[in-house]
């Protein structure tokens, strides 16, 4: 039970709820100690909830592409609008492209996938630019908690990790991909390993192991709840330690140039919030740019990087080049909704795994706590606009009770602390004891599973340009399991930081670089007649009330659009 | 919809300009709805990239605090500096070990100043992850590499700590470099993985993937159905699964 102190740091009207949530607690905990459990969907019903209340189902939440190589593909109406959206004036305005700077190979992204790919470039023995938007770091990677899915162990093998990704992803991956992904995941680990990347481990080294979603063995391998922050920066630490690699920070791709032959040969530059453009002319590019979390994909919050604005996909689309499995965005189902601190964060699904449940405003539970992602995220959906169920928070959004203190009494006092140290330390330092307060949570935007469609050797359909992590497509086909991200973006990284190595090497100097690839989209634009006064990429997202005079989603944002991350 | 009357605000100072905000709201939000728009200083938003870093006083109180801008509530009279830029002192390194060396004087002799720390503890004091840093700057100090890793683990390098130092110590640079050489040299290496790599090595999957390659759609989900589930509380490395073609 909280005391009245910690009652005090709710907002007055949700304290109301919060009394109904403890009243509840001995009588659902007896429930769980008898073996009851709050009866899961039936495979007919779990299908007319998604469609009903899924954001992937909701009326207008997808448009097919009218332009482009991938014209009639259905994807979310904000990513279409960027998709068909024009360059900026000042490109459109450019005469002539002075070359400023030339590098073997250009990396656009500094964030797993693209430092990855920058130092196996730059140990194949070429010089490299990465060029990034923000800080050289600032990225999903550093963010992701969980861990890092490797098949390393007696039990378990590349081909068994095969068959988790496959049926994760519906069975919509592609094959070649999924292969080489679970094959070199040790190879990953132990070249982790031996950069001084810290894992959990026992004193003989083996490492520590446990469950995601959907997997058949334990193979999620971790650094604490900050795997991917401890990947971030070895990563980073490692590539700023090689001198043929320069880094650019706060500079963002805007175009890609290509030449007379349509081979990619570097790219525009935006210097952020300077108005700036520069060329960079390169033998090979990698596209490492991320994904789109930060469109807020019918306004959901996101647990996304400011910087998740969807550019690689933006620009590689203009120059021509396909895209898949765009059509399902990921949605996790408890993203946090209060404290505002915390918005859109996610509360890791060990929590529900443990015991804790999801309950609405009376206290009440309304879905069994462990149906799978798209089914608690249209679950949760449904009970606060259907039904009008869900707790009001201070800037009127909504979410569901996670009664996370039930934890403490159907596994012991201390499980929490131990079980979560990371979480809890940080909650704690906010004032929020997780032992005893529930916290309200809400779905949030968590992954773009498709995009760039790529090679085994992270080859794209463009001579010269390779791809690699979020913004590309095919290896987790419909839906990500938890784990495969972080593996994912060591594994094509390098990939595509080999290939480009050694595209550079054998095919030297591209020709003259132009944008003769963006009149052919604008011709395609005008000869469907899609007007549109959007200009894109649009580098971060716009949060306040001015609009912000560098984002390019000009005129289409809807009055007291809550870009916030609240749900509205 | 509360109605503004009924909204509770408090007033801080960014930039030398006074603003009123609602309570209930971290600096980062406050100020972005206030109509300031951040290039630099935000990053993750979630308190793990340190991109964010605020130092701050509230109304008359002498004490000088730090946080991350995407943390911290507001509170009334608060007076907001960000932290842009910072020049960071960061000696570069390849991770070797030349023989006459040691991991942890390896570490030392790239940071020699945190043996002039003089022990005020205002970097322990500031740090908004409630990182003991002057211990760990200690342990480095001490070449007690593994506490230093330990204690500084949770670090997202906000460097708010090496902006206070005295002693000018770069204390999250020398702590990569102190979990690096840990992790690298001094931390159990994982033999199981060796054995994974060489399976990988010798091909011995290639004739299973043919196989389930050639797989149908209808068969591979028979496949996949019939998964058998390794039991949590199995200690890695002792369970086995009763079908093992697949390993």
């Amino acid at each position: 039970m909280m005391t009245s102190e910690e009652m005090m740091r709710f907002p007055e009207e949700m304290r109301p709820s919060l009394r109904m949530v403890e009243q509840s607690r001995n009588d659902r905990v007896a429930a769980v100690r008898r073996g009851e459990s709050y009866p899961s969907l039936s495979l007919t019903d779990r299908e007319a909830w998604l469609e009903e209340f899924h954001p992937d189902y909701s009326y207008g939440g997808r448009r097919a592409l009218r332009v482009g190589p991938s014209r009639g593909m259905e994807v979310p109406v904000e990513l279409a609008e960027l998709l068909e959206s024009k360059p900026r004036r000042i490109v459109q305005q450019l005469r002539r492209i002075e070359v400023e700077k030339r590098v073997d190979v250009l990396v656009i992204g500094g964030g797993g996938a693209g430092t990855a790919a920058a130092i196996a470039a730059a140990e194949a023995g070429q010089s490299v630019l990465i060029a990034t938007k923000l800080r050289h770091g600032d990225s999903n990677t550093l963010m992701a908690e969980g861990g890092i899915q490797v098949a390393d162990h007696e039990c378990d093998s590349p081909l068994q990790h095969f068959l988790d990704v496959l049926g994760g992803g519906h069975f919509t991956n592609d094959r070649d991909l999924v292969e080489i992904l679970v094959t070199e995941g040790p190879l990953v680990l132990r070249w982790l390993e031996e950069q001084g990347m810290q894992f959990d481990k026992y004193p003989t080294g083996r490492m520590k192991v446990r469950h995601g979603g959907g997997t058949s063995r334990q193979r999620l391998h971790s650094a604490g709840d900050v795997t991917g922050l401890e990947m971030m920066r070895v990563l980073q630490d490692h590539a700023e330690s090689l001198e043929t690699i320069e880094t650019l920070p706060f500079h963002a791709a805007i175009e890609l140039l290509t030449d007379e032959r349509g081979r990619a040969v570097g790219a525009l530059l935006e210097q952020v919030g300077k108005n700036r453009v520069m060329a960079v002319q390169a033998k090979s590019v990698v596209l490492a740019t991320g994904g789109f979390g930060r469109l807020h994909v019918q306004s959901f919050p996101t647990s996304n990087h400011y910087g998740a604005t969807a550019d690689g996909l933006v620009i590689a689309y203009r120059a021509g080049l396909p895209l898949r499995d765009l059509e399902n965005s990921q949605f996790h189902p408890t993203g946090i909704a209060y404290p505002e601190s915390k918005t859109g964060l996610l509360i890791t699904e060990k929590f529900r795994g443990l015991g804790a449940q999801l309950l609405n405003r009376h206290g009440d539970q309304f879905v069994f706590s462990l149906e799978p992602r798209d089914v608690t995220t249209a679950a949760i959906i449904r009970e606060c606009k259907e039904y009008d169920n869900g707790v009001a928070t201070p800037s009127d959004g909504r979410g569901v009770w996670l009664d996370i203190p039930m934890i403490e009494l159907l596994h012991g006092r201390g499980t929490i602390e131990k079980e979560f140290p990371g979480r809890f330390k940080e909650f704690m330092h906010r004032g929020i004891d997780l032992r005893t307060m529930p916290l309200l949570s809400y779905p949030t935007l968590h992954y773009q599973n498709g995009g760039v469609s790529i090679t085994p050797d992270a080859g794209t359909d463009m001579p010269g340009l390779f791809a690699a992590g979020e913004v590309t497509g095919g290896v987790h086909g419909k839906n990500r399991l938890m784990g495969n991200a972080l593996l994912e973006i060591l594994v094509f990284g390098l990939h595509a930081g080999r290939s480009a190595a050694l595209f550079s090497q054998e095919m030297g100097e591209g020709g003259y670089p132009g944008l003769s690839h963006l009149e052919a989209f604008l011709s395609d634009l005008d000869e469907r007649s899609v007007n549109t006064n959007v200009t894109a990429p649009s580098l971060l997202p716009s949060y306040g009330p001015v609009e912000w005079p560098l984002t390019g989603i000009n005129g289409d944002r809807r009055d007291n659009d809550d870009l916030t991350g609240r749900f509205s | 919809m509360d109605s503004l009357e009924t909204v509770k605000t408090v007033d801080i100072i960014y930039d030398d300009v006074s603003y009123c905000v609602p309570v209930d709201r971290t600096v980062l939000s406050a100020l972005e709805e206030v109509g300031i728009h951040f290039i630099r200083s935000v990053g993750c938003r979630g308190g793990v990239c340190g991109a964010c870093t605020i130092l701050y006083r509230v109304g008359s109180d002498y004490t000088l605090k730090a946080a991350l801008m995407c943390q911290e509530m507001v509170q009334d009279g608060m007076s907001i500096l960000p932290l842009p830029f910072f020049p960071q002192r960061k000696q570069p390194h390849r991770l070797d070990l030349p023989e006459s060396e040691t991991p942890d004087y390896r570490v030392l002799n790239h940071y020699p100043e945190v043996n002039g720390c003089i022990m005020c503890g205002e970097c322990t004091r500031l740090c908004p992850m409630g990182i003991d840093v002057m211990g760990y700057v200690g342990m480095v100090k001490r070449g007690d590499l593994r506490g230093a890793s330990e204690e500084s683990f949770t670090c997202v390098q906000c460097q708010a700590c090496a902006l206070r130092c005295p002693a000018q110590i770069s204390q999250p640079n020398a702590a990569m470099m102190a979990r690096r050489y840990h992790a690298r040299y001094q931390a159990p290496q994982a033999e199981h993985l060796s054995k994974a790599i060489e399976r990988i090595e010798s091909k011995a999957f290639d004739a299973g993937f043919r196989r389930l390659r050639r797989l149908d759609e209808d068969e591979l989900r028979a496949l996949y159905q019939r998964r058998e589930r390794e039991p949590t509380d199995a200690h890695p490395g002792t369970w086995l699964p009763e079908d093992r073609s697949m390993l």
